[in-house]
């Protein structure tokens, strides 16, 4: 008997996150440009992943025969001054943008979700210092900051993750820390002080998980933006760096020849556009899907 | 008011401080010798170290960002380009109003072009005017500025001719030296504004002052700019300090694309060849620009929003009397 009452109860709260998570579901499939663009951003996603399958050739293979080939059934969007296909290079390149923008989207996240959940649950002095020190750090302009600290570390996957990152943090600190100052009221909060939960089992097991999905949503619409400066970043000759395949490189090494073949410059900057158009419609719709108010 | 302005002026330079203090900070774990570089490979190990004697790179962290704190703000000294050796300020006396003129043209433009598409979209809703700003808006904010960039070079400069593809000064008036570049560094912003603005006024829209305003028997127009526009533009507003980071660091990027001869190549010069005093210098000047915007964004956003001045006004009437929290005239 007592067991089948417990049952009802941890299953009922689940039966209705579930159906909330449902909704929200319904009302992202029913929008028309969120599903254009989970389908173009998973596409474009799996084409990257499955390069070294799709891509007609090697992207570091020199053809001297087709230097700045223009877009032809051989080579479908031509190739480079060094007769490197674009096309195989576009694929490659992908990989990495696609690998910043996700990265530097998760690692804000999460330091995000971390410190913002605890400041926020913790409030008081500790709060008042940290909100001081976000202030400060938004008020430098972001991507004067990357490129500040993308040029002192040098270039490398993981010192442009780092620099994208960091000007983002603050940001996410202070998103997540609001949410938690709301949640930091509810009564499931006061229900786990009152039976005695630690402190970081209250901030991390309880509140946190609440803190995770709009702040997903927040993040999705961030990693478009992410990806152009990354881009930007490698245009100006910082962060990713030639001859790696890389959309911003590719952008920029193709410069020269924009007079003469502009083709060299417009492939890599479309992939570039269309997968950041893609990953906006998806996050839009996420972000209306999860606020019925704001749908028109 | 007066309080809250000479708060942020204070801020202001709180911010400024602690902006030199990373930056310094930052450049102090820079791996490459300044020296060597000005230098070149050719040179002695003695030749290097006297240099850096000369430029005093060998002492401690401390006293290095003392010195320079004190140069930068007691005497607004930024010290010399190490490669060049013109004093970093001469250089700022040119470049300094192209690039201010470049973000703040971009700025203007974003506002004034991009609030009342965004307005016109919210009131045409669900109209092909309303989908077109959405669907345009969508792609401008999609786009990277420099790829935006290079791609009206290709269809105005190097197609149609029309408009020269960089530079600053040459064959063609000036005014054309500047189309390119503005507008490239704006479209994004004017699309995120005019999104923005549309959302926040199909928001007001329904809200009941501006049933009331309409039940007045009020003329649409007042209805709308007079009532519900105040109320709509105070998110806009707030999103505008965002933007205005976008653009400032838009401008490095835009001026690399378009070769032009402003702060943000400058900086740029000056991080390949490890010129500390010109990083310094122009990331200095650029986040001054960056606050002292948002500081005007600030206080028209306080002027706008009722609920700002209340605080302040409150705040002085707190020891007179505690009851009267809730205060400020409600718009509408």
């Amino acid at each position: 008997m007592a067991n089948a009452a417990t049952k009802t109860a941890t299953s009922a709260p689940k039966r209705k996150k579930d159906t909330q998570f449902r909704q929200i579901m319904r009302r992202l499939v029913k929008s028309k440009t969120a599903m254009i663009g989970l389908v173009v951003m998973v596409v474009i996603i799996l084409a990257c992943a499955l390069a070294p399958l799709i891509a007609p050739y090697d992207p570091n293979y020199m053809d001297y025969s087709a230097l700045n080939a223009t877009p032809s059934l051989a080579h479908i969007m031509g190739c480079d001054n060094l007769g490197r296909d674009i096309f195989s290079r576009v694929l490659y390149g992908g990989r990495l943008s696609l690998a910043l923008g996700f990265t530097v989207a998760i690692v804000g996240m999460a330091f995000g979700v971390f410190f913002g959940s605890l400041v926020g649950y913790i409030g008081g002095q500790v709060d008042n210092i940290t909100m001081r020190i976000c202030d400060v750090w938004m008020a430098i302009p972001g991507t004067l900051l990357s490129i500040i600290i993308s040029s002192a570390l040098g270039d490398g996957f993981w010192y442009t993750v780092l620099a994208l990152s960091v000007s983002g943090l603050p940001g996410s600190v202070r998103g997540t820390r609001a949410m938690a100052l709301k949640e930091r009221e509810m009564e499931y909060l006061e229900a786990a002080k009152a039976m005695n939960c630690s402190k970081m089992k209250i901030i991390y097991k309880h509140m946190m998980p609440n803190t995770i999905a709009p702040t997903i949503v927040g993040t999705t619409g961030q990693i478009g933006g992410t990806m152009m400066t990354a881009a930007g970043l490698s245009y100006i000759g910082l962060g990713i760096q030639p001859p790696t395949a890389e959309w911003g490189a590719m952008c920029s090494s193709a410069r020269e020849y924009l007079t003469s073949y502009p083709h060299e410059m417009i492939m890599p900057g479309l992939a570039i556009l269309v997968t950041v158009l893609a990953i906006n419609m998806l996050g839009d719709g996420l972000r209306d899907a999860m606020d019925p108010r704001l749908k028109d | 008011m007066w309080r809250y302005i000479v708060n942020r002026l204070l801020w202001l330079i709180v911010i400024m401080l602690c902006v030199a203090v990373i930056i310094f900070t930052i450049l102090w774990f820079v791996p490459g010798d300044p020296a060597q570089i000005i230098l070149g490979t050719g040179a002695t190990n003695e030749d290097i170290q006297r240099l850096r004697e000369q430029l005093g790179l060998n002492e401690p962290y401390l006293v290095q960002l003392t010195s320079f704190l004190s140069d930068t703000f007691l005497h607004l000294d930024f010290g010399e380009s190490y490669v060049y050796g013109v004093p970093v300020i001469q250089e700022f006396a040119t470049r300094l109003p192209r690039t201010l003129g470049l973000g703040l043209i971009s700025m203007l433009l974003n506002i004034i072009i991009g609030i009342p598409l965004g307005v016109n979209a919210a009131i045409h809703r669900n109209t092909i005017w309303d989908q077109g700003v959405l669907v345009l808006a969508m792609v401008f904010i999609s786009v990277p500025q420099f790829y935006l960039g290079l791609l009206m070079v290709i269809l105005f400069s190097v197609n149609l001719g029309w408009l020269p593809p960089f530079g600053i000064s040459g064959d063609y008036p000036t005014w054309t030296y500047w189309v390119m570049p503005v507008l490239a560094n704006s479209l994004s912003g004017l699309a995120m504004n005019a999104r923005q603005t549309r959302s926040a006024a199909l928001e007001t829209i329904r809200a009941d002052f501006v049933t009331t305003a309409r039940a007045k028997g009020l003329p649409e127009n007042t209805v709308i700019y007079k009532h519900m526009l105040p109320n709509a533009l105070i998110p806009v507003i707030n999103a505008l300090g965002m933007q205005l980071s976008m653009v400032v660091g838009g401008t490095v990027v835009i001026e690399n694309v378009f070769s032009f001869p402003g702060i943000g190549q400058y900086l740029l010069t000056g991080v390949n060849s490890r010129d500390y005093p010109v990083i310094r210098g122009s990331v200095m000047i650029l986040a001054l620009f960056s606050a002292v915007v948002t500081l005007l964004v600030d206080l028209v956003y306080a002027f706008i929003d009722p609920r700002i001045k209340a605080q302040y006004i409150n705040y002085a009437a707190k020891k007179s009397s505690p009851k009267e929290k809730k205060g400020g005239k409600k718009n509408g």
